[in-house]
C-alpha cells in the first residue's frame, strides 16, 4: 500500500499514513482504519491557486456562451482559493441561502516540495512533493468578463484531501481519469489528459511570473459540465491513484460557523 | 502610532516612527534608510487574504469610458507580489504599457462575518499605501484582470506605515497622489471611491469570513501613467504615508547561468 502524508486536527504536522486509495482504508500504528475513523485536516495550509480554462472542453463551452474565437488563454489564467474557502475531508460544502445549488469542480492538486520560481518544464517536476485532490466549488455564473470572486471565494468553497500522494506513487500525472459521483452515482468523468496545459507546463508558465512555495497548492483546473449538487448531497472525488475526496453538502443557515482558519 | 516592520542588524523587528526615525522595540532610534522595510503587516497562521478591488473611483471610471459597476471588482492576489518601501519592482522586457497605481489599503484587525457597513470600522486594524502595478499587455478576455497581469512577484509594494485605524480621523477623505522621479502624475481623492471602505468590508464579509491580516485594496484614481526602468516612483496619501519604489529592467538583473532567462 503506498505510503502518504495527511494532517488531522489536533496534530501539529504532518503525517504518513499507508493507505488503500480507492477503498479509503488506512494503516496506522498497526491497525487498519477507515475514513470516518479519523478528523482530517487539509494535507497542506500553504497558498492554493486555481487554473482557469485549463480543459479543452471548458474553453470550447467558454467561447460558446462568450461567442469569441476558439482560443485558449495565451497564458495560465489564476486565480487563488483563500484560506477561508479551505475545508477537509468529511467536512459540509455549505450552500449558500441565494442559490438552489452549487459546482463541484473536480480538479487535480499539485502540492509544491519546493520553491518554485522561474523554473523550466523540463525541471518542473524536481519542485513537486505530490498530487491531491481539489473540490473546487463555484456558483454557476454567466458573466466572464469580471473575476468570479463571490462565486468561487464564499467560505467553505474549496474542500482539499485528503492526503498528499507521494509524486513517485503518480508516474503520469497527465492521464489521470477525475469521477464525481454524487450521492454514489457517476456524474462526470475525465482526464487530465485533456488539460491545455500539462502539470510540467503550467508549474513553468505560472514560476515565469510569480513564486510557488513549499506547501503550495496549484490546481490544474476544473472540467467542463462541473456537476450541481445542492444540500443533502454526498459528493465523492475520485482521480486514479490518489485516491476519493467526500464532502457532504449543506445549507450554509445549517452551519454553526463560516470559515476554517 | 505609525508601525513598521524592518530587518535591521541581521533580524526582523517591529518599530514605531518616532520623529522621523525608526524606534525599535528596544529603545534604539534608527534612521529609515539603515533599514530594509517589510510590509507593514500582522503575521497571520494562514496566508492572508489580500483583495484589490478595480475601477473603484468615479473619475477612472470615467476615463475608462466605463459605467462605474453595479458590484465591486474585487480579485484575490497572491502573497509573492506584495513588498515593502524602498524596495525595487521588476519591469518585463516585452512590456508596453506597465503602470503603477496609488492605493489606499485596508488592513484588517479581527475575524470579521456578515458585519454590517455601520459597524465596518471596528474591524479595521490601519491603513497604509500600496501602490497595485499591473502589466497591461498581459490582460486576457476572460475573469480580467489576471494574476499575470496584476499579481506579478514584488509588484505590490506596501508601506512604509501602518497607521493605526484610530488615528485617521476620516479615511473617506484623504488626498493621495503619484509622482514619477519626483514630477506629480495623479492626483485624487479617496472621497471619489464609488464602494467607500465600509461598504467593501460590509460587502465581503456577507460572503467570506475575513481574518486579522487581511488586507483590502481599495483602487485608484485617474491619472495612471506608464512606468519605465529606472523610474523612481511614489506612492503617498496624506496622513499615511508616501512609499518608494524603482522600477529595474530585465536586463540589469544578473541572473545565475542554468537558471530561465524570461
Amino acid at each position: 500500500m503506498p505510503v502518504v502524508m495527511a494532517r488531522t486536527r489536533f496534530m501539529a504536522q504532518a503525517e504518513r499514513f499507508e493507505v488503500d486509495p480507492l477503498s479509503g482504508l488506512i494503516r496506522c500504528g498497526g491497525k487498519t482504519l477507515g475514513m470516518d475513523e479519523l478528523q482530517w485536516d487539509t494535507p497542506t495550509h500553504g497558498t492554493v491557486y486555481g487554473v482557469l480554462m485549463n480543459y479543452r472542453g471548458a474553453v470550447e463551452a467558454l467561447n460558446t456562451i462568450g461567442g469569441e474565437s476558439s482560443a485558449p488563454p495565451r497564458a495560465p489564467l489564476l486565480f487563488v482559493k483563500p484560506a477561508n474557502t479551505w475545508i477537509a475531508y468529511g467536512d459540509a460544502i455549505p450552500v449558500p441561502e441565494d442559490v438552489d445549488c452549487v459546482e463541484a469542480g473536480a480538479a487535480l492538486g499539485i502540492v509544491m516540495g519546493k520553491t518554485a520560481c522561474r523554473v523550466a518544464a523540463v525541471d518542473a517536476l524536481n519542485f513537486v512533493a505530490g498530487y491531491t485532490i481539489v473540490n473546487d466549488v463555484c456558483e454557476p455564473h454567466r458573466r466572464y468578463d469580471r473575476p468570479a470572486t463571490r462565486q468561487r471565494c464564499r467560505d467553505g468553497f474549496c474542500a482539499i484531501g485528503p492526503w498528499i500522494m507521494p509524486k513517485q506513487s503518480v508516474p503520469s500525472p497527465d492521464s489521470l481519469t477525475l469521477r464525481v459521483l454524487v450521492n454514489g452515482k457517476p456524474s462526470a468523468e475525465n482526464t487530465t489528459a485533456n488539460m491545455v496545459r500539462s502539470v510540467a507546463t503550467l508549474i513553468a508558465d505560472v514560476t515565469e511570473f510569480m513564486t510557488l512555495s513549499d506547501g503550495d497548492v496549484l490546481h490544474t483546473g476544473v472540467p467542463e459540465d462541473a456537476p450541481r449538487i445542492s444540500a443533502g448531497d454526498r459528493v465523492r472525488i475520485e482521480i486514479d491513484g490518489i485516491g476519493a475526496l467526500e464532502n457532504r453538502v449543506v445549507a450554509e443557515r445549517e452551519l454553526m460557523t463560516g470559515g476554517s482558519r | 502610532m505609525k508601525r513598521a516592520r524592518v530587518a535591521y542588524l541581521g533580524a526582523v523587528h517591529d518599530a514605531v516612527e518616532e520623529e522621523g526615525r525608526l524606534r525599535l522595540a528596544d529603545g534604539r532610534l534608527v534612521s529609515e534608510s539603515a533599514v530594509v522595510w517589510l510590509p507593514p503587516l500582522p503575521e497571520t497562521p494562514r496566508p492572508r487574504t489580500i483583495f484589490a478591488v478595480e475601477i473603484n473611483y468615479t473619475d477612472y471610471a470615467k476615463e475608462l469610458a466605463f459605467k462605474a459597476p453595479d458590484e465591486p471588482l474585487v480579485f484575490v492576489k497572491g502573497p509573492s507580489t506584495l513588498i515593502g518601501h524602498r524596495a525595487e519592482t521588476r519591469r518585463p522586457a516585452d512590456a508596453t504599457y506597465m503602470h503603477y497605481a496609488c492605493e489606499l489599503a485596508v488592513v484588517i484587525g479581527k475575524t470579521t462575518r456578515r458585519v454590517t457597513r455601520t459597524d465596518a470600522y471596528e474591524y479595521v486594524l490601519g491603513y497604509t499605501v500600496a501602490n497595485d502595478y499591473m502589466v497591461r499587455d498581459y490582460l486576457e478576455n476572460y475573469y480580467s484582470p489576471n494574476l499575470r497581469a496584476a499579481s506579478r512577484d514584488a509588484c505590490t509594494p506596501l508601506g512604509p506605515w501602518l497607521v493605526d485605524a484610530g488615528d485617521v480621523r476620516d479615511p473617506m477623505n484623504l488626498r493621495l497622489r503619484t509622482l514619477i522621479n519626483g514630477a506629480i502624475t495623479q492626483q485624487g481623492s479617496t472621497r471619489d471611491m464609488v464602494f467607500d471602505i465600509r461598504f467593501l468590508i460590509a460587502y465581503l464579509s456577507a460572503f467570506m469570513t475575513l481574518f486579522c491580516g487581511d488586507v483590502i485594496l481599495t483602487g485608484t484614481p485617474d491619472g495612471l501613467v506608464g512606468v519605465h526602468d529606472g523610474d523612481e516612483v511614489v506612492t503617498e496619501i496624506d496622513g499615511i504615508g508616501s512609499l518608494r519604489n524603482t522600477i529595474v529592467g530585465e536586463s540589469s538583473i544578473t541572473y545565475a547561468s542554468g537558471s530561465r532567462s524570461g
